[in-house]
């Protein structure tokens, strides 16, 4: 694996905080960087291609965009865990899938346009063969939504 | 809640792609959707400021950088503390996100973090750390055993 350098850290911290909306934001990024546009540019398709950055772009309010959200939790025979998982991942929804220690033992995160469907794509997943048992844990109150790991 | 145009859908479904790395990305995304850079710049900062966008950047992979112990926890919280206790856990920087959920049946748990680590040790030592900060002590710590999927959302991709 590439090693990061010190300015790969410093590089990877500014860009999991705010790209800057203009013209030419990578430039305004090696500004503050202390360097140059090329530099930031070429470093970052490296750092991509190496595998450190799962997604550069733009992360939405899914409820503000009108979307439903939940977080599922199933208890799932251990010998259909594999099937259940990849049915899950069938759905373009199903953003997040995980499989987690504990008696439920598959949690996932479901977007839909509308509580309807969200019941129909949950009413099939709970039908799936090995699934004994679904908890619907839907989100109130959203405190905290910010996935950023400070390299130092 | 503000209704989104087609325009705006056009500019979100653009936006929602990987972002050029290229030294004038939002003119290769504006001319994808057929408007002038300046328009497309005007809408993304609008989109911002009504916060339907929360950020523009990037998302490490986390097991790659170090982070190789990430779990969720549920913690089971009076309703009356529930907004105190859920500031404490948010203001943790190892704490990515922090969920007031609705419980079911036979699963108390009602606040809900992801805590990411270097280590298992480390990981229950901030668990520890959230706990007496907060006096919670009816939690379960699930780690990750397998990441199955995850993906950014495609919005308003239904139909197409």
């Amino acid at each position: 694996m590439t090693r990061l350098s010190t300015f790969d850290k410093a590089l990877l911290n500014l860009l999991q905080g705010d790209i800057p909306i203009c013209s030419h934001p990578f430039a305004e990024m090696a500004n503050r960087l202390g360097t140059d546009e090329d530099t930031v540019l070429n470093r970052l398709r490296e750092l991509k291609a190496a595998g450190f950055l799962r997604r550069i772009g733009t992360f939405f309010d899914s409820n503000r965009l009108g979307y439903h959200g939940t977080l599922v939790a199933l208890k799932v025979k251990p010998s259909a865990i594999c099937a259940v998982a990849e049915a899950v991942n069938r759905y373009p929804g199903a953003t997040h899938n995980y499989e987690r220690e504990g008696v439920y033992n598959l949690w996932f995160t479901l977007l839909t346009p509308n509580a309807e469907y969200e019941s129909i794509v949950l009413a099939e997943i709970r039908s799936l063969n090995g699934v004994e048992d679904m908890l619907r844990l839907k989100a109130k109150k959203k405190y905290k939504i910010n996935v950023q790991f400070k390299l130092q | 809640m503000a209704s989104l145009s087609q325009l705006d859908k056009e500019i979100i479904k653009a936006l929602q792609e990987d972002f050029p790395l290229c030294e004038e990305p939002y003119k290769v995304l504006a001319q994808r959707v057929g408007i002038s850079e300046e328009e497309f710049l005007r809408r993304v900062k609008e989109l911002v400021e009504e916060k339907k966008i929360r950020k523009m950047g990037a998302v490490l992979r986390h097991r790659e950088v170090g982070f190789k112990a990430n779990a969720l926890c549920a913690w089971q919280v009076s309703p009356d503390k529930l907004d105190d206790i859920a500031q404490v856990m948010s203001s943790h920087a190892a704490v990515s996100h922090c969920y007031d959920r609705t419980p079911a049946p036979n699963w108390n748990y009602n606040l809900y973090t992801m805590i990411h680590a270097k280590t298992r040790d480390e990981c229950e030592q901030i668990i520890n750390e959230l706990s007496t900060m907060t006096g919670v002590t009816d939690y379960k710590i699930l780690y990750t055993k397998r990441e199955w999927k995850k993906t950014g959302m495609k919005y308003f991709c239904e139909a197409t």
